[in-house]
């Protein structure tokens, strides 16, 4: 059961970050990875929402698998965003790779911090 | 290979800074329009999406780990999957022979699947919400450290190839 529902939000995940990205980088093409910025961030915040929703307001935990680990975890990615890095790191653009990761990081903790605060305020 | 020479829409960006960068900023109007929407490429980030989240989830099941603690399942992931995209991207715009489907299917799909950035961050936030501020600490950065170190090795060893 819970492999199905995994592989059915990974379906769903991926090529929403896919559809995200094409649609963010055809409008800002700059350095900053926008698309990926983009898509890690709002994962989190849906992560934090489903996952505090199950952990604080008893929402079944099927929700999780599906919508947390299926669809975020597909939705998000770590793998682009250490190529990217390097990709910046390797064109000398220190300044934009070490923005890139402190707004990541930040943005994402922060993003997942206000889902799992708002499931607890429902 | 310029990337430029590619038939392939590459779904990212990550050849795009370098060309980019000195080019003074244009508006909409005067930007390539968007390529039209292959539906294939679509279907198969959907299939290898799958596969990579249900691969993910197998680590997930076979390292379990006790609240607040190190998380080496997702560890696993994202470590290991960051040096295999560097590793691929070097074969796939140095190395190989342009391909439509190969990088969406295995880099966007199957690796995007497989890593995944938003458990990183839940996981450090059970680490915060225990108490275990040393064991955030480390999990944090040894990732970033080791996925860019992997990321980097991966290029490395692809670009040997060209």
């Amino acid at each position: 059961m819970s492999v199905l529902l995994v592989l059915l939000g990974g379906a769903v995940g991926a090529p929403l970050r896919y559809l995200t990205d094409r649609y963010v980088q055809a409008r800002h093409d700059q350095p900053f990875a926008w698309g990926t910025f983009l898509v890690n961030v709002a994962g989190s915040l849906l992560l934090g929402i489903v996952a505090g929703a199950v952990a604080q307001a008893d929402a079944p935990t099927w929700v999780q698998t599906l919508v947390g680990t299926g669809v975020c975890g597909a939705l998000t990615t770590f793998s682009t965003f250490s190529v990217e890095i390097v990709r910046l790191l390797e064109e000398r653009r220190t300044g934009v790779a070490g923005l890139y990761v402190v707004a990541s990081l930040v943005a994402g903790f922060a993003a997942l911090s206000l889902g799992w605060w708002l499931a607890a305020s429902f | 290979m310029s990337p430029d020479d590619r038939p392939d829409e590459s779904p990212d960006h990550l050849d795009r800074p370098g060309r980019t960068g000195s080019e003074p900023e244009d508006t909409d109007r005067d930007r390539p329009r968007p390529p039209r929407l292959e539906w294939d490429v679509v279907g198969v980030v959907a299939a290898g999406g799958a596969i990579g989240s249900v691969a993910r989830w197998g680590v997930g099941e076979l390292v379990p780990h006790a609240a607040g603690a190190f998380v080496w399942s997702t560890f696993l992931d994202n470590v290991p999957g960051a040096f295999l995209l560097g590793l691929l991207t070097a074969l796939v715009y140095d190395v190989w022979a342009p391909t439509r489907l190969v990088r969406p299917f295995w880099g966007v799909g199957v690796l995007g699947g497989y890593t995944t950035f938003s458990t990183w961050m839940l996981d450090a936030h059970d680490q915060l919400r225990a108490g275990a501020l040393p064991t955030l600490a480390l999990y944090v950065s040894l990732t970033l450290v080791l996925g860019l170190a992997a990321a980097w090795a991966g290029l490395a060893l692809g670009r040997r190839f060209a």
